[in-house]
């Protein structure tokens, strides 16, 4: 479990982390979103106690990170993965780590295959690596410990999309076997797919937090004709009210009602469907180059917290 | 994954203790390219001195005392840069994110670093003392007191290779990059000299004077009250002081 609760950090004055809230359980996978400079990686920070709070609190696993005995045998971290020694071999990085925290050297050996780095690549000198490579040592490195938590940053940077698509089934397994996992990215396609939950940030501040059908809540139906000035005829004839789109109509109702609007005016449809307004994309985009203040595009606040009724 | 409950249990969740950070420490001093090479050049050098110790020097300077003061030449010379680079790598090569994440009270780090630069200055003069003892009985030197040596400049000598490294530390630590620290610790013995030449401040800068005091530590000769004095005062002064520093800054500061 990771908990920020009035997380604030300020740099000369300045907030790059302003009252930051939001919670992830275990058993689920939580994308941290926000463009770059947003405060993700801060927040992240403050969350290992590498960074110290101006204000409010973080705790991993039911208190501070600072006080787990042995924190990497909880809490897996892969802050950036270029922080590693350019003189060091793949290996080796991974075997002073194992060494500090107890862990037998043998898990290195198994990590690395885990993580698809083979025997040379482990011992060549991590200058040799590629961004790619980094990362999937930065990910070994984080698993070394068996922990139960992960706090990734930005861990899809680099990785192709094979990569990736491994990444993401690491992770959900992760969280199936009752995991907690912190994931940020300024990409959301990258952690579209693997996360339960979005929390947004946008310079300093969150944004947005739900689940995907929080943020999203149902926009209505999307539906196109064969005939658009039929469709258009029938949808008025059963009193419903089309917002004309490019090659149809977004109606306030659900898809089985204009559906039955359709049959009652022999119109042959081409398209029915849920509308998804813009996307979780666009929604990620509006939010996060939202006015430096703070304020978001009121056209499409989300439903923001995980309230029940925003759920539909 | 563990349990909660398993995880109480469990002794692998137990705080990492001191000797297995100094034994990683000293793990870092050598895995890297860099830190091998430094080992293996101060080995060199110190074979290398022997040789021409034994080929070049008269009979007199082949007895074990002079021997020493050859070979621990190196390690006195490079030793602190081990020690320099040892903290100022965590901050060049940004290790320290991985280092402090592991072990978040960072005073413990230092501290193991410290017994680990301790450590590795008396792995250097076993290593001096058999490279010296080696080219003794190669060169066999017929004078008297070819093969005598005594407890108190064994003293000295560990005293000064141990202070010398933990003073690279203390300069590692209180700049926190690899060419400011090697730059400033190889600078200082020269800017003594100037400092020295100024006739009002010959006297105090004996004081302070490290460079000197380390040297007189290594050169296996016998030592006055007042040298003692200068070589404590310079030792406490360039070892505490930057330590302290460094160690204010450490614990405070963002790592990055």
């Amino acid at each position: 479990m990771i908990e920020c609760e009035g997380l604030t950090k300020q740099f000369g004055g300045l907030a790059a982390v302003d009252d930051v809230t939001f919670r992830c359980e275990p058993g689920t996978v939580t994308g941290f979103l926000g463009a770059n400079g947003a405060g993700k990686t801060t927040t992240m920070r403050m969350l290992v106690g590498l960074s110290l709070p101006n204000a409010g609190r973080a705790s991993v696993l039911d208190g501070q990170y600072r006080d787990l005995p042995n924190p990497a045998r909880r809490v897996g971290i892969l802050l950036d993965a270029s922080a590693q020694h350019a003189g060091r071999r793949g290996r080796e990085a991974l075997a002073v780590s194992a060494q500090m925290i107890g862990v037998p050297e043998k898990r290195v050996d198994e990590l690395l295959d885990m993580v698809g780095l083979d025997r040379s690549a482990g011992r060549k000198r991590i200058r040799q690596y590629s961004l790619g490579m980094r990362q999937r040592l930065g990910l070994a490195h984080a698993l070394l410990g068996d922990p139960d938590v992960l706090i990734l940053d930005e861990p899809a940077n680099g990785l192709d999309p094979e990569g990736i698509r491994w990444m993401r089934e690491l992770l959900r397994d992760f969280a199936d076997r009752g995991g907690t996992v912190l994931l940020s990215s300024h990409l959301l396609s990258e952690v579209e797919a693997v996360a339960d939950r979005f929390v947004i940030i946008g310079s300093g501040k969150i944004v947005a937090q739900g689940t995907h059908a929080e943020l999203l809540p149902q926009t209505g139906t999307r539906v196109s004709a064969v005939d658009n000035d039929a469709l258009a005829e029938a949808l008025a004839a059963a009193s419903l009210a089309g917002q004309p789109v490019d090659d149809g109509f977004v109606v306030e109702a659900e898809p089985e009602v204009v559906g039955r609007a359709a049959l009652d005016g022999r119109v042959v449809l081409s398209r029915l469907g849920p509308a998804e307004g813009a996307g979780l994309e666009q929604l990620f985009f509006d939010l996060t180059t939202a006015a430096p203040n703070g304020d978001v595009p009121h056209a499409r606040k989300p439903a923001v917290t995980n309230s029940k009724e925003s759920v539909q | 994954m563990s349990t909660v409950a398993q995880a109480a249990a469990d002794p692998a969740l137990r705080r990492p203790g001191l000797a297995r950070l100094t034994f990683v420490e000293l793990r870092k001093m050598v895995d890297t390219r860099a830190g091998m090479w430094l080992q293996i050049t101060i080995v060199a050098l110190s074979l290398l001195l022997a040789v021409i110790t034994i080929f070049a020097g008269k009979e007199a300077d082949h007895t074990l005392k002079e021997m020493l003061s050859g070979t621990i030449a190196p390690a006195q010379l490079l030793l602190p840069v081990v020690g320099i680079l040892l903290v100022s790598s965590e901050w060049t090569q940004r290790t320290s994110v991985i280092t402090f994440a592991l072990v978040p009270h960072r005073s413990r780090i230092i501290v193991a670093k410290l017994l680990a630069c301790v450590s590795l200055s008396l792995v250097a003069l076993v290593v001096s003392i058999v490279i010296a003892l080696i080219a003794t009985a190669v060169a066999a030197p017929t004078v008297d007191d070819a093969w005598s040596f005594s407890l108190s400049a064994l003293g000295q000598d560990t005293l000064g290779l141990a202070a010398v490294t933990v003073i690279g530390l203390a300069f590692g630590a209180l700049l926190l990059a690899s060419a400011p620290a090697i730059v400033l610790y190889f600078a200082l013995p020269t800017a003594m000299a100037i400092l020295g030449g100024l006739s009002f401040m010959e006297e105090p800068v004996k004081w302070i004077n490290l460079a000197e005091s380390a040297s007189q530590l290594t050169d296996n000769v016998a030592l006055s009250g007042s040298d003692w004095a200068h070589i404590a005062t310079a030792l406490i002064a360039w070892t505490a002081i930057p330590l302290a520093v460094g160690l204010w800054r450490i614990t405070r500061d963002e790592i990055r």
